[in-house]
């Protein structure tokens, strides 16, 4: 044991130059931005590997020549390889891939705001109800045929159920002197089991549509298109760009609110600002794929530990993470396991063990949330 | 002049906390609100600040009604120590102090050096540099509250608005912040508007003492003129004694038991 040790020792001393400059390379290594470079490496990685995944197996390198051939426009690159690679890789998997990794994304976003403004590290969208509201809404739709919008109307339909339950919601838990997040939750998990009966119901008068309901609700990512990945990536996208001009006001809001406005936060219209953005973002990431439950709260949770709780810096690690996290377990039911299990099913059941893991800890108190 | 106050009223739903408050408060003093529990002193405080807008009556600020302020303004004018600092998620206390800087710095710039400067050099008059990296939600309930004192000196505005801001601290922190506060107001005419439940340290610190009682000013002026045994027993209902301590410089109250 000693001897290993000394071992040891010997190897980290002998070149001291080498030494420091290894250390200055893992310090640089430690800085936020060094992370969130890292994390879009990953996430970039993730989208070639999994692209290349499946029951026609690609190699990495044709991915990315495939990709970069569509994008320059330069065919030349993608001489040579089966004609089918393409069409696999370009109208089958990647819409998919990247409606997984934004709306993953989105639901991590939402998450870390939700966290934030409700100074709760136990709410997310799932908790509060705004995903049960955004299911219900388009459960509606679904029932009722309702196609005014053409295959928007069910989007529609979500962000009305998922607004008008965080409406409720705040109403339900606010009294004179303001919300209180304690009762938010509260509120948020009594509306989202009056509206788990409701679907009940719902799916109980669509007879024949009820499988459509059921896997609808279960989530999946399943025969994605482009036009799907486009409209999340354009809400996500502006979701994600109110965050961030907000993100500093978000820290102090994290501090209570009379300290907020005490330091120059407009409270009331950066809260409702957040709120409604970040209920928009759910319902459509709902609308998209399903509930997809636990993302929106591990993942800002994870990232916390990385870059700190200063959400200039966590609201792009979360977005990149949350991504990065969908992605894989889309992956893992697409193109690992024997047979494709629904997403939110899958999240559900990596996810919530492993935040019965963090809360435990908590309460022993190892970790600050 | 820096607060006109006039005739304001409040209330929480149905419940009554202010009616009709009025008062001049003049900059370069440092003021002391005293009052039973429940008297309206963290309303008056809020509706001070702008955070909450009072039912009837207005308040002025500089000669302009304090709600057309925008909130940016406002905090580069006041500073607050609010009562509740609990703090949920781990920002480091050098952070929360540079918190205090935020409406200095425009919203997409980083610290300029002399933010930087200014926090390390109150951190370092606050005592509370030794816990600089280490995180709020590790400090303890008085640790916590000198950071948070802390960045409300860091924001360095002409006003500074104290709820019950040493109700945590030893006494010796507590001295310590206090003459900080106070030596801002006798050197550089600030103006500090205290809630203290400690009457002699309000005593010893406050120019000017405000007593409330059922949400209204039962008293307002000089402490050597309005901390009186009368005054006393009309607003707290109990039996004292005051007399004039020469250790301290101040007067002094004691209480019959």
């Amino acid at each position: 044991m000693s001897s290993a040790c000394l071992l040891f020792h010997e190897i980290f001393t002998k070149n001291s130059d080498q030494d420091i400059d290894i250390i200055k390379y893992l310090h640089t290594l430690n800085t936020p931005g060094a992370r969130l470079l890292l994390l879009f490496i990953g996430l970039c990685t993730v989208i070639v590997v999994s692209a290349g995944m499946g029951y026609i197996s690609i190699p990495s390198e044709k991915v990315i020549k495939i990709i970069l051939a569509k994008l320059t426009g330069n065919q030349g690159l993608i001489t040579g390889t089966d004609e089918l690679f393409p069409v696999v890789v370009m109208d089958v998997r990647l819409p998919r891939i990247l409606t997984a990794a934004i709306v993953g994304g989105g639901l991590a976003l939402s998450g870390c705001v939700f966290q934030g403004i409700l100074l709760n590290p136990l709410a997310d969208p799932y908790t509060l109800g705004v995903s049960a509201g955004a299911a219900f809404g388009a459960a509606v739709a679904l029932l009722l045929n309702i196609n005014f919008m053409g295959y928007y109307s069910i989007t529609a339909f979500a962000f009305a159920g998922a607004l008008l339950t965080l409406l409720f919601v705040i109403y339900l838990s606010s009294s004179g002197g303001g919300v209180s997040s304690n009762n938010l939750i509260l509120s948020g998990i009594i509306v989202a089991s009056i509206l788990s009966a409701g679907l009940s119901f719902l799916k109980y008068l669509a007879d024949e549509q009820v499988s459509a309901i059921v896997f609808w609700l279960m989530g999946s990512f399943g025969s994605r298109t482009w036009a799907d990945a486009g409209l999340t990536f354009l809400f996500v996208s502006v979701g994600f760009s109110v965050f961030l001009f907000f993100s500093r006001d978000l820290n102090l809001l994290a501090m209570g609110e009379r300290t907020a406005s005490s330091l120059g936060v407009e409270t009331r219209r950066v809260t409702l600002i957040m709120l409604i953005t970040a209920s928009l973002l759910t319902a459509v990431c709902v609308s998209v794929s399903g509930i997809i439950g636990f993302v929106g709260l591990l993942v800002p949770h994870m990232m916390r530990s990385l870059t700190g709780p200063d959400n200039r810096r966590l609201l792009p690690a979360s977005l990149l993470a949350g991504a990065i996290l969908l992605l894989c377990a889309d992956t893992l039911t697409r193109a690992v396991l024997p047979h494709e299990i629904p997403i939110g099913v899958l999240t559900a059941l990596i996810g919530g063990p492993f935040f019965c893991y963090v809360f435990r800890q908590k309460q022993m108190g190892k970790t600050s949330i | 002049m820096s607060f006109h106050i006039d005739h304001i009223c409040f209330a929480y739903e149905r419940h009554e906390v202010l009616r009709g408050l009025s008062l001049t408060l003049e900059s370069g003093h440092f003021y002391g609100i005293v009052g039973p529990n429940g008297c309206g002193k963290t309303t008056f405080i809020d509706l001070l600040m702008g955070h909450s807008s009072p039912s009837q009556g207005f308040i002025f600020y500089k000669d302009q009604d304090i709600l057309s302020y925008p909130k940016k303004e406002l905090a580069k004018e006041m500073a607050l120590v609010p009562q509740n600092f609990y703090i949920n998620f781990p920002f480091s206390a050098e952070e929360v102090v540079m918190m205090g800087r935020y409406p200095h710095i425009p919203r997409f710039s980083p610290a300029s050096s002399e933010d930087i400067a200014v926090v390390d050099e109150i951190m370092a008059k606050t005592g509370t540099e030794q816990f600089r990296h280490r995180y709020m939600t590790e400090l303890s309930g008085g640790e916590r509250q000198r950071i948070v004192f802390a960045r409300a000196l860091a924001q360095n505005t002409q006003v500074l608005m104290l709820d019950e801001a040493t109700s945590n601290l030893d006494i010796r922190h507590t001295l310590n912040l206090l003459n900080i506060v106070s030596d801002g107001v006798r050197k550089e005419g600030k103006t500090a508007i205290a809630v203290i439940q400690d009457i002699n340290l309000a005593a010893s610190y406050c120019d000017r003492m405000i007593f409330m009682k059922k949400g209204k000013a039962a008293a307002f002026g000089e402490t050597d003129e309005v901390l009186t045994a009368e005054t006393i027993q009309k607003v707290f209902n109990v039996d004292s004694v005051i007399y004039f301590e020469p250790y301290s410089a101040s007067r002094k109250v004691a209480f019959k038991k």
